[in-house]
């Protein structure tokens, strides 16, 4: 048998429906979205450690020139090494039947019948390779479903100078290669960037690695011994393959696809926090409104109850209950809604990342913590209310408040009365007497404004990274990767291809640069002084003069080092002769991925004591002949591999058109539900709290659009000042998305089209209008006989 | 039932015959359907008010002397009947119609006052002078109510008797054709609310508006020139006051 307190506190639900609605939608956001970024994470968390754990993804990894197999011992005598495996890799010219773009592959070696000791592949399809078969290979499955392969059809690639034919024995995943992008590109591109795999004994021939390697992946004891660490395991190794041109051991937070990962990891917890943090507040603001109100209209029901026997708790409880309905049904949705979007998100992750599986993840202390932070915030927001009309004698309540006191507003004070209506004072009038929660109300339409302009915000950013980075600074269309630097000569037979406008030598050798106690290991990038194909920008994105002497650094290098124009940078070269030099930081470029150092060509060179060197040329190439000159490329064996802008970019964008219109989608929906929340709620308690007044107007002879005017118009006011509001705290939101976002991988533009900003908006106006509406149908129901009968 | 009603009409005075009429009202009826139970307020009125008259409406609580006050006054629509009003059907007036009827000829005061707390007393005169035809200024109508002085008060610095002033300055304002008072004076004292029906007196003698007043205080209904009686929704019966009390002179 339900309690009659009881039985009142669902009619009144019931009546409040609407408004309860409107509540529980903020709350469905709220908890929706930190629901959903919280499982996405601890899936993505789970579903990495899984992967990493069954398919033994290896601690440590190095690059080196080439090394005996002889050295395995010595590096399995390193302390706190566990497992050794050496293999053999290379990168490759591709060539799939009817595409002509030019592809890059990475080969690797697979030991005899095995999917590998470390870096265990996950073999989707098909089979191994049998041992010793040159013609054989498993082959990634992004590429492969990219190009529609399947086992059995045959691709072609150039080995080491050499095309061969090979057959697609089976389909594979691996856990070094979830983040899949051609060394140098921007953006993962599966037409054109594949991983494949080869039985060991061919490729080590090809190469001329039998009975060694050039690359080496290793796993840690999961005791180490005394003095051990992941850092000096690197050390050793790093000494050991000094001798064998090696080009810098790390540890796995610095394997590329897994640093990614955790930027991605990172990013989703940083919308994690602040996200639910604006719903919760905007919901905890709207019950504080609508449950204050209610008491307010109930004060003499309070009083009854309470003349009747009633607690103050009994009272208290009343109430709260009423507030923990409402939030239970936005929990109760939101959850649903959280998890809906949690599953579309780490789908979304797992076919953005070459990942086998998605084990989702969703973790009870989520849905717990969702639930209880979202009560204990609306409790709090309502506490006070609560609390004072427990509190309230039964005598003082009986009476009716007091008539509200109005005042002149300052904007009249200030002699514009005489330009004002009636109806317009008493906009003025009625916000200036209680500036908290006209204030509040602003800040919670801001807020919708606010998150809208987030979701445009990541669209924009890429625009701008990939306009500054290849419309400004990289202006070639196609790059040669040499297999091994070579003289000028070789940029003058790149010249006299057909269709070749202008080349332009360049050349890269990896480095360490230190700066007291810091480093950062990266390359040292030589070009072109005077070169129009590659150019450095300054933070005004004007052109840096590259000067005779010293080393210009991306400028968050710079930062990450705490180094300044005119300090000395020590650089250890990585390869060659592996000298360390002293070189002067002659100042900082603009850019938005990896972080390099660039200097003249010939400065490079010279210090490097060698003579004019190129590991690469950038290629201006006329339209009509792009093809033919990618044709040709692949026949030069001294050119590694091809790389090629725009068609990558066009592909990125294919792909990811479809997640941005799902995060505009739910974005939307999250901006829209916080703009309608707070619009249509205010209007509703304006509505309760003026419907005397208003009704008394539509007696005296005022229409119906003439009252609307004094609610609408103020509701009005409120939007208009909320969006640029709105525009101030979009901009702080994005600011401190683009901040949390930087890595040493990238920096996010902070860059907020035009069409941002009208977006949003929009969005907070159509949001505002239908309220509008909603409140418009109320206004007819205005009972004009009542209001004359009854006190206030 | 037009035919019955006729002859069911209660005998009008004579003594307004030959003055103008400003309401016809003829076979009003009024059912209110409450839940299960049909309320009938009005079981068929008929009806004169005549041009410049000072009417009283006396009745019990329930009588239907308010039901009949707010379809006078565009606020109510009759269910059986008709209302004319200067030659216009008041029952076949569209929501807009009635709206502007309301804005140009009716002036209304109310027992509760009703003014807007977020306006001055002369603002909420003001309110309405803004969207009548030929209004006076209003702070000619606040001196009518002898409030010259309250003009910047807000109606939470004003006594009820202040406020109820202010909401007849505020009826009269407009220069209506009418002025429909429900229970002016009923959350009054009797010195309040002889000072306020001194203001009614005067606007109705020196303006000449028509004047309807309802109540159920009887001691008001000397003040008038004609009292009519309603009780279960029927007039029961019409008095002609020969002479008039002045407000002052009244008791209750």
């Amino acid at each position: 048998m339900m309690k009659s307190l009881d039985i009142k506190l669902w009619r009144e639900l019931w009546d409040m429906r609407m408004q309860a609605l409107a509540i529980a939608m903020v709350i469905v956001s709220g908890v929706g979205i930190f629901i959903m970024s919280l499982s996405t994470l601890d899936s993505l968390y789970e579903t990495r450690e899984t992967y990493y754990r069954d398919n033994h993804f290896a601690h440590i990894f190095a690059n080196l020139k080439r090394a005996p197999l002889s050295l395995v011992k010595r590096i399995e005598e390193i302390p706190g090494v566990d497992k050794v495996e050496t293999r053999v890799m290379a990168y490759v010219n591709l060539d799939v039947e009817g595409f002509a773009d030019p592809i890059s592959g990475h080969i690797m070696s697979l030991p005899d019948n095995s999917r590998g000791l470390l870096n265990q592949i996950y073999l989707r399809e098909g089979r191994l390779p049998e041992p010793g078969r040159d013609n054989e290979i498993v082959l990634s499955e992004e590429f492969v479903q990219a190009h529609k392969l399947k086992p059995g059809d045959k691709i072609r690639a150039t080995i080491n100078g050499r095309r061969k034919a090979l057959t697609i024995v089976g389909v594979a995943l691996s856990p070094e290669f979830i983040y899949q992008i051609a060394p140098g590109a921007m953006f993962p591109d599966p037409l054109r960037y594949g991983v494949l795999w080869i039985a060991r004994q061919p490729l080590a021939t090809a190469y001329d690695m039998e009975g060694a390697f050039n690359n080496v992946a290793l796993t840690l004891s999961r005791i180490m011994p005394g003095g051990a660490n992941e850092q000096t395991v690197i050390d050793r190794l790093d000494d050991l393959l000094k001798n064998y041109g090696g080009i810098g051991t790390i540890g796995r937070k610095d394997q590329f696809s897994n640093r990614f990962l955790t930027e991605e990891l990172k990013q989703q917890r940083t919308i994690a926090t602040i996200f639910p943090v604006i719903f919760f507040g905007v919901a905890a603001f709207l019950l504080n409104v609508v449950i204050s109100r209610l008491i307010r209209l109930q004060r003499e029901e309070v009083a009854t109850l309470k003349a009747f026997g009633y607690s103050d708790f009994a009272v208290g409880m009343h109430f709260i209950k009423l507030v923990l309905l409402i939030v239970s049904l936005g929990v109760i949705i939101g959850i649903g809604v959280g998890i809906w979007m949690g599953k579309g998100m780490s789908n979304i992750y797992m076919v953005m990342y070459s990942l086998p599986y998605m084990i989702y993840v969703l973790k009870p202390q989520v849905i717990i913590a969702a639930a209880l932070i979202s009560m204990a915030v609306a409790v709090m927001g309502t506490l006070y209310a609560v609390y004072s009309a427990a509190r309230l004698p039964p005598a003082q309540a009986m009476q009716p408040e007091l008539p509200a006191k109005y005042h002149t507003t300052l904007v009249e004070r200030l002699g514009m009365q005489r330009w004002l209506s009636q109806p317009t004072r008493m906009i003025l009038r009625h916000i200036e007497r209680r500036p908290l929660k006209s204030l509040m109300t602003t800040l919670g339409i801001a807020m919708a404004c606010g998150i809208m302009m987030v979701s445009g915000f990541q669209e924009g950013a890429i625009n701008y990274m990939v306009d500054v980075q290849y419309g400004m600074s990289q202006r070639e269309d196609m790059i040669a990767i040499y297999t091994e630097p070579a003289s000028k000569r070789s940029l003058y037979s790149l010249q006299s291809l057909q269709g070749v406008e202008h080349a332009e030598g360049f050349r890269i050798v990896p480095a360490n640069f230190k700066f007291e106690h810091r480093f950062y290991r990266t390359a040292l990038h030589g070009i072109e002084p005077e070169g129009s194909l590659y150019r450095l920008l300054d933070t005004n994105l004007d052109i840096i003069e590259l000067p005779e002497d010293g080393v210009i650094l991306t400028d968050y290098l710079a930062e990450l080092l705490h180094i300044k124009t005119g300090d000395m940078l020590t650089i250890e070269v990585l390869e060659g002769r592996r000298i360390t030099v002293q070189v002067p930081v002659a100042g900082t470029a603009k850019q938005y991925l990896g972080l390099n150092g660039y200097m003249r060509i010939e400065s490079l060179n010279a210090l490097l004591k060698e003579g004019y060197a190129l590991t690469g040329a950038l290629l201006k190439v006329d339209d009509r002949y792009q093809r033919d000159i990618y044709a040709e490329l692949k026949e030069m064996p001294r050119v590694a591999g091809v790389v090629e802008h725009n068609s990558a970019i066009e592909s990125f964008y294919d792909t990811i058109a479809e997640t941005i219109l799902f995060f505009t989608f739910i974005s939307t929906l999250l901006g829209s539900s916080i703009a309608f929340g707070v619009i249509y709620n205010s209007m509703r308690i304006a509505l309760s709290e003026r419907n005397r007044e208003l009704a008394s107007l539509r007696v005296l002879g005022f229409e119906r659009n003439e009252v609307a005017y004094i609610l609408l118009g103020e509701m009005a006011l409120f939007t208009l000042v909320a969006i640029p509001l709105g525009f101030l705290i979009g901009y702080g939101l994005c600011a401190y998305m683009a901040f949390q976002f930087d890595s040493d991988l990238y920096r996010v533009p902070l860059v907020l089209g035009i069409n941002v900003y009208a977006f949003s908006a929009l969005v907070v106006l159509l949001s505002s209008i239908v309220s509008a509406i909603m409140i418009w149908r109320n206004l007819a129901d205005l009972d004009m006989v009542a209001v004359l009968k009854s006190k206030e | 039932m037009t035919e019955s009603a006729e002859k069911t009409d209660v005998p009008m005075d004579n003594a307004g015959s030959d003055k103008e009429v400003v309401f016809h009202v003829h076979g009003v009826t009024k059912v209110y359907q409450m839940g299960e139970v049909q309320v009938h307020a009005l079981r068929g009125i008929d009806l004169d008010l005549y041009k410049g008259e000072f009417a009283v409406l006396l009745g019990a609580s329930g009588s239907g002397k308010s039901t009949l006050l707010n379809i006078l006054g565009g606020l109510d629509s009759p269910t059986d009947g008709h209302v004319q009003y200067a030659g216009g059907d008041l029952t076949r007036a569209s929501e807009h119609e009635l709206t502007k009827y309301r804005r140009y000829h009716v002036g209304f005061v109310f027992q509760f006052y009703n003014l807007i707390p977020s306006l001055t007393a002369l603002e909420n005169i003001a309110v309405v002078t803004e969207i009548a035809k030929s209004p006076m200024q209003p702070e000619e109508a606040l001196q009518l109510v002898d409030l010259g002085d309250r003009l910047h008060h807000f109606p939470a610095q004003l006594s009820g008797g202040e406020q109820q002033r202010v909401a007849i300055a505020r009826a009269i304002a407009k220069n209506p054709d009418v002025l429909l008072c429900d229970e002016p004076t009923g959350a009054l004292d009797s010195k309040t609310g002889i000072v306020v029906l001194e203001a009614l007196q005067r606007v109705n003698q020196e303006l000449g508006t028509t004047t309807a007043v309802i109540t159920h205080n009887a001691g008001i209904a000397q003040m008038a020139n004609r009292v009519i009686h309603l009780a279960d929704g029927r007039i029961s019966q019409v008095d002609t006051n020969e002479t008039r009390l002045e407000p002052s002179q009244l008791s209750w």
